[in-house]
């Protein structure tokens, strides 16, 4: 097997350019696929990332860090190396990174969805040799529901509400997920409520220039009385808190991937689950790796081990490796 | 199927009761009779004759799919429940058709005259003509099971919502042997004469646990008997036959054939409520029992070797009249008198009277149930009537302190349905010698939030996979709270519990002191 990437207790390197992609221990030199905190982690040397990343990463690890950027496409040599980043659709500024060494190439795709969220830079398929690729949602029973019912499903949701007086409490993760939901929701049905968590994320993208309607900050002293049937956006783990039960009455809803199922959705004792993922389905990973045209494939986070055989019996010289990222965590994951 | 999987839909995504009775009212009053029988044979428990295994479902959805028989398997456990599994890995539909509820049951049983190839291609049709909840629902009528977080209480009350009539009443209706096949929505629900089938048990009356017991007054107002620990039943004796029901409305005539002879003793027009017990000169355990339950008809030998009596506690029908209204005390003199000249042979007891002079002297008796092969005491309020399901107040079960031992996690595996996903059911040993033995698993007694921290410990803590079971390593302490001891040669241990669950995680208990096998041979010993 050629190394132009390796696996280490530290994350995935590149021994040829002498950096990893998205480490886990602190090292001299990281590239960052985006800002979620299972992938970008503090402590790190130098940095570098894309523009568009750039502000979420700052916010997230501080104005101190060394952090150099780059746009989507451009040429970069490190060492022996040259490397560039290319959209990953996940969330505003994600990429996936291409390496290359001696004619060999390599591309982590950190985490992806190949379809069009209307807020984050669009999927492209980036040609290599050898994938290394997410999993999070790698079998046949995830199948997202299509971008234009799931803004039906939640606007109507809301809209029941709001006619019956209640407040409409939506979980979702405080980078990407809640900026997404946003821009699908109706602003005109009424007042968008927002948790610090989110709001802090939405001033960072609102001041890189991406539009979103217009949120308040839920602050001790609102008067919710004037707000009533409002939306309130809120990270996942606010659900079910004090914070949240001011609002009354309402009704709680929760979008994840992961509400595809039942069980999980009536564990989370939410009135209703919304199927909305930042990682790709199992038609748009199958998609991915064909895009690529790699021979062999490496799948990192999610169900590995069953997707890594189904890639083996399609063909590929598929190969589990072991990393540190959550992804879409059923219980905490990328946001915390 | 449309209506009916709106109603699925709507019940499915609130946890508020009103809402859900609303729209199941609302389907009572809308949908076509047919339809409302079938909601009401599901909600209730009863299912159409299976047509299919769900070993041919499994391979035709994942052949559908395109996807390898073992992709599949992988993924069910991940989901939890077979049919929505089926709904979730099949392409979308390529037709729309709004057909009734009722013409999706009478098709499988067209199916079910047809041969395989002819059967698949049914169910490969009507995948593929149904939308996603839809497919859902007709998979879940393949395969059973039909649990959606409705209760029969619940639908019982939106159907008196929906009829008008008394909620009693109706839950007396619906129980039975009836299925939509024998019966109709006329004859079932708006008939006026309950009395049409001779068999119908009456509604049990069940008791909680004892929370109070400061609140009980003087015992002198309780009748006190013990919690007999056998099979709680209801026979039924009326027009010169016999019926036994089990709590569950299971019918267990025949599975118990020695109670036809109280036809001859006993008046018809008689139902009595009791507790089926293993009799030799006294009750046995429980697990001398266990050999009878299960089995449809009993060999002669096994008749002989455990015989069964029916331990009664209460009359609730005499001479063909309803009697639940009536005090207990009176009701309590004429099941008295109905058994005081019965001859020593015959399979029918009275639960004895127990009586002690305060709680305390009470509480001294309850602590030797055990002894009794007993569960504890059962508190009833002399002027109580008989009520019908769970309810508070008159009637109280106040049963011994379980039996418990600390023992340590060595397997976990994801439980199903709104555990999937989730490890939750767990295997547990004791020490022994160096090593451990495992001698129980249990599922239940910890809150969802213990069971995430426990699921994101054993992800990163697993050692080996044995499919869908891990092993961890032996670190998590629990306390196991138990009912009962049995010997068991099929176990390693040589042990068996009965009820056992997790009391408690001991974060407090080092390994090192944890029970041993030892400990557990010596409670069987005392116990067993």
């Amino acid at each position: 097997m050629s190394g132009v990437l390796t696996f280490t207790d530290a994350g995935i390197y590149c021994p040829a350019g002498d950096f990893w992609i998205d480490p886990w221990r602190p090292v001299p030199r990281a590239l960052i696929t985006h800002g979620h905190a299972d992938h970008a982690r503090a402590g790190m040397g130098r940095y570098m990332a894309t523009e568009a990343a750039a502000p979420v990463i700052r916010h997230r690890l501080g104005d101190s860090i060394a952090l150099q950027t780059t746009t989507y496409g451009a040429q970069t040599r490190i060492g022996d190396a040259t490397v560039s980043f290319h959209p990953a659709g996940h969330v505003p500024g994600s990429a996936q990174i291409r390496v290359e060494t001696g004619g060999e190439v390599w591309v982590v795709s950190g985490d992806y969805k190949t379809v069009d969220d209307g807020l984050s830079e669009p999927f492209e398929p980036v040609a290599c040799h050898n994938f290394i690729t997410e999993c999070t949602f790698g079998l046949p029973v995830f199948n997202w529901t299509p971008q234009e019912v799931l803004a039906d499903q939640i606007n109507s949701w809301w809209r029941d509400n709001a006619a019956a007086g209640r407040f409409s409490l939506l979980g979702a993760y405080s980078l990407g997920k809640a900026q997404r939901l946003l821009r699908l929701v109706d602003p005109e049905i009424a007042p968008i409520l927002t948790h610090g968590a989110i709001e802090n994320t939405n001033a960072v993208l609102r001041s890189q220039g991406i539009a979103l309607p217009h949120t308040e900050l839920v602050t001790p002293e609102i008067d919710l009385t004037s707000r009533t049937g409002a939306l309130v956006l809120a990270p996942p783990s606010a659900l079910g808190s004090a914070w949240a039960r001011r609002f009354k009455p309402q009704s709680s809803g929760f979008a994840s991937g992961w509400m595809a199922l039942r069980g999980v959705r009536r564990r989370r004792a939410a009135d209703r689950g919304f199927i909305v993922s930042d990682h790709a389905d199992w038609t748009g990973l199958n998609d991915a790796i064909r895009a690529t045209g790699a021979e062999r494939v490496f799948v990192t986070h999610g169900y590995t081990g069953p997707f890594r055989r189904w890639l083996a019996d399609q063909g590929y010289d598929a190969h589990v490796v072991s990393t540190e990222y959550d992804g879409e965590s059923l219980d905490g994951g990328e946001d915390e | 199927m449309k209506d009916f999987a709106r109603l699925f839909t709507t019940l499915d995504q609130t946890t508020r009761t009103t809402v859900k009775v609303a729209a199941m009212a609302e389907f009572f009053q809308t949908a076509q009779d047919a339809d409302k029988l079938w909601c009401v044979a599901l909600f209730s428990g009863r299912r159409p004759r299976r047509v299919i295994t769900t070993t041919r479902l499994r391979e035709w959805a994942a052949e559908r799919a395109g996807v390898p028989l073992w992709l599949f398997e992988e993924s069910y456990p991940v989901v939890g429940d077979l049919a929505e599994t089926i709904a979730l890995v099949l392409p979308p539909p390529t037709t729309e058709t709004d057909k009734p509820l009722s013409h999706w049951i009478g098709e499988l049983q067209r199916l079910s005259k047809l041969d395989e190839d002819a059967r698949k291609a049914g169910i490969l049709a009507a995948w593929d003509s149904l939308d996603r909840t839809e497919r859902f629902l007709f998979t879940k009528l393949l395969t059973g099971g039909f649990r959606i977080g409705v209760s029969q209480k619940l639908m019982t009350r939106a159907l008196a919502q929906a009829t008008g009539q008394d909620d009693a009443a109706l839950t007396h209706k619906l129980m039975g042997s009836w299925t939509p096949e024998t019966t109709s929505w006329a004859a079932l629900i708006e008939a006026h004469d309950p009395r049409a089938d001779l068999s119908r048990p009456y509604p049990f009356y069940l008791a909680y646990q004892l929370e109070d017991r400061d609140a009980l007054g003087p015992p002198s107002d309780w009748f006190i008997d013990r919690k007999w620990d056998g099979i709680r039943a209801q026979l039924v004796l009326r027009g010169g036959e016999h019926h036994l029901w089990s709590r569950g409305e299971e019918l267990m005539t025949d599975r118990f054939p020695e109670l036809g002879r109280l036809v001859d003793f006993l008046p018809p027009g008689t139902v009595i409520d009791g507790e089926l017990l293993a009799w030799r000169d006294g009750p046995l355990p429980f697990n001398a029992l266990q050999k009878r339950i299960g089995r449809k008809s009993v060999p002669k030998k096994l008749l002989a070797e455990v015989p069964v009596v029916l331990m009664a506690y209460d009359l609730l029908e005499q001479d063909g009249r309803d009697i639940r209204e009536k005090p207990l005390t009176d009701r309590r003199a004429q099941l008295e008198t109905l058994v005081a000249d019965l001859p020593p042979e015959v399979p029918l007891r009275l639960s004895p009277e127990v009586t002690g002079d305060s709680w305390n002297a009470l509480a001294r008796i309850r602590a030797a149930s055990r002894d009794h092969n007993a569960e504890g005491l059962m508190l009833k309020r002399r002027s109580s009537p008989y009520l019908a399901g769970r309810k508070k107040g008159d009637w109280w079960k106040w049963k011994v302190d379980p039996l418990t031992v600390d023992a340590v996690m060595i397997y976990a595996q994801a439980g199903h349905g709104r555990r999937a996903n989730l490890f939750t059911d767990f295997t547990f040993a004791v020490r022994d010698g160096d090593g451990f033995t495992p001698f129980t698993k249990a599922y239940s007694g910890l809150t969802d939030a213990e069971f995430r921290e426990i699921t994101r410990w054993v992800r990163k803590n697993t050692l080996q996979r044995f499919g869908p079971v891990r092993q961890v390593p032996p670190e998590l302490v629990f306390e196991i709270a138990f009912e009962g001891i049995q010997e068991s040669p099929r176990h390693k241990s040589g042990i068996a519990l009965r009820f056992p669950r997790m009391a408690r995680w001991r974060h407090d208990k080092p390994l090192a002191e944890i029970n041993t096998l030892s400990d557990l041979h010596e409670m069987l010993a005392q116990h067993g």
